[in-house]
């Protein structure tokens, strides 16, 4: 069982192209309507989780299946099961484009994609602040975050834990003042 | 030295990933470029939009081709970035799988702890400007071009970028094909 759990992870890891979220409907399938390793209910909750927590979104999942079949063992099964075939192909294609990236016509395509990459990057903000309930009252937050990492060279950590803190803090403050009201 | 380092970067970046993909190509970048100069700008995207165009999470990826690039950029063997590849994957791994391991057994007793919803509540609206911020310091003379020394490839830039942007934004364009395209304009207009 836990070698077709290892086999299923390394299919979800090897065919599944754009990355974490791309990933979801395909695990769904393969945990919950094939191998009925998990309910829906359950696999939803894990989603959340998983979402929330630091680290790749696919991992931990397999890593969560993994611990509920064997434990800690069938946790290190799904998470290594996940990320082997992206480890070996990478490592294939490094070693063939390091070779051939000064190859003029992967050179013209490159200048091409360049840009495109930089969209891409920049696109998922104004998806994601819809997700994030950006309003014009908290729209400073992403804004200064921003400014401080791309003006004055913060580093983009120091920032994670300044808002995990204050988040921390400002329910802290609203929970006493409403059990004041109350 | 050069190995313990990168294990301990991407030990860091593993950790404070919240955000996905694009978040952790942030860290990555300030990390690798910004600091260290491991890998140049250039070099960066073309990692990233290898990372993107290939199966697999997009984190992993990138931490595969990047601890591979940077070790043979400081001159060592292939199958010295081999190891680095391998290492800067797990490392990037170890930590959250701990952490999760920890949130798969106590799941169950603690799930709608409202502190765990207050920290999530600040740290989404930052990690939107972490994503942007990546994006802002990305817009650069490697990637765009200079309208000083060559106009025509820096309008050329500009334009497959807006394309990009308004594909992905507002039709939801597959990533890959978006790449693809803008790379085989590259090829014709180059």
């Amino acid at each position: 069982m836990l070698l077709k759990f290892f086999l299923t992870c390394n299919k979800i890891g090897a065919f599944t192209l754009g990355g974490g979220y791309a990933m979801i409907p395909i695990m769904e399938q393969e945990f919950v309507d094939k191998n009925h390793w998990m309910e829906r209910q359950e696999f939803m909750d894990i989603m959340v989780v998983a979402q929330t927590t630091p680290g790749i979104f696919s991992i931990d999942m397999a890593s969560h299946i993994g611990y509920k079949m064997k434990g800690v063992w069938g946790g290190i099964v799904g998470a290594i099961g996940i990320a082997l075939p992206s480890i070996i192909m990478i490592l294939l294609i490094a070693m063939f484009f390091h070779t051939f990236k000064d190859n003029i016509y992967v050179a013209k395509f490159f200048r091409g994609a360049r840009p495109a990459v930089v969209a891409l990057i920049a696109a998922p903000c104004f998806k994601m602040a819809k997700t994030a309930n950006i309003n014009r009252y908290n729209c400073w937050i992403p804004i200064v975050c921003c400014l401080l990492i791309a003006a004055m060279g913060v580093s983009p950590i120091w920032i994670i834990i300044a808002a995990g803190i204050s988040g921390f803090l400002y329910g802290k403050y609203k929970r006493k003042r409403n059990n004041i009201k109350d | 030295m050069l190995f313990v380092k990168i294990f301990w970067i991407f030990s860091q970046i593993g950790i404070f990933n919240f955000g996905g993909g694009y978040a952790m190509i942030s860290l990555i970048y300030n990390d690798v470029v910004v600091k260290n100069h491991w890998l140049t700008s250039s070099e960066f995207t073309d990692i990233v939009a290898i990372s993107q165009s290939t199966p697999g999470p997009i984190g992993i990826n990138a931490a595969t081709y990047t601890g591979y690039v940077a070790v043979v950029n400081a001159g060592f063997p292939h199958w010295a970035g081999i190891i680095s590849a391998v290492i800067a994957s797990l490392a990037i791994i170890w930590l959250p799988f701990i952490l999760m391991i920890c949130i798969s057994h106590y799941l169950l007793n603690h799930k709608d702890s409202p502190i765990v919803k207050d920290i999530f509540a600040a740290l989404r609206p930052a990690i939107i400007g972490l994503i942007a911020a990546a994006a802002i310091m990305l817009m650069n003379k490697d990637n765009f071009g200079s309208p000083h020394e060559d106009m025509f490839s820096f309008a050329i830039s500009i334009a497959l970028f807006a394309a990009a942007f308004v594909a992905t934004r507002f039709y939801k364009a597959n990533p890959i094909l978006v790449l693809a395209l803008c790379g085989i304009v590259g090829l014709i207009v180059y």
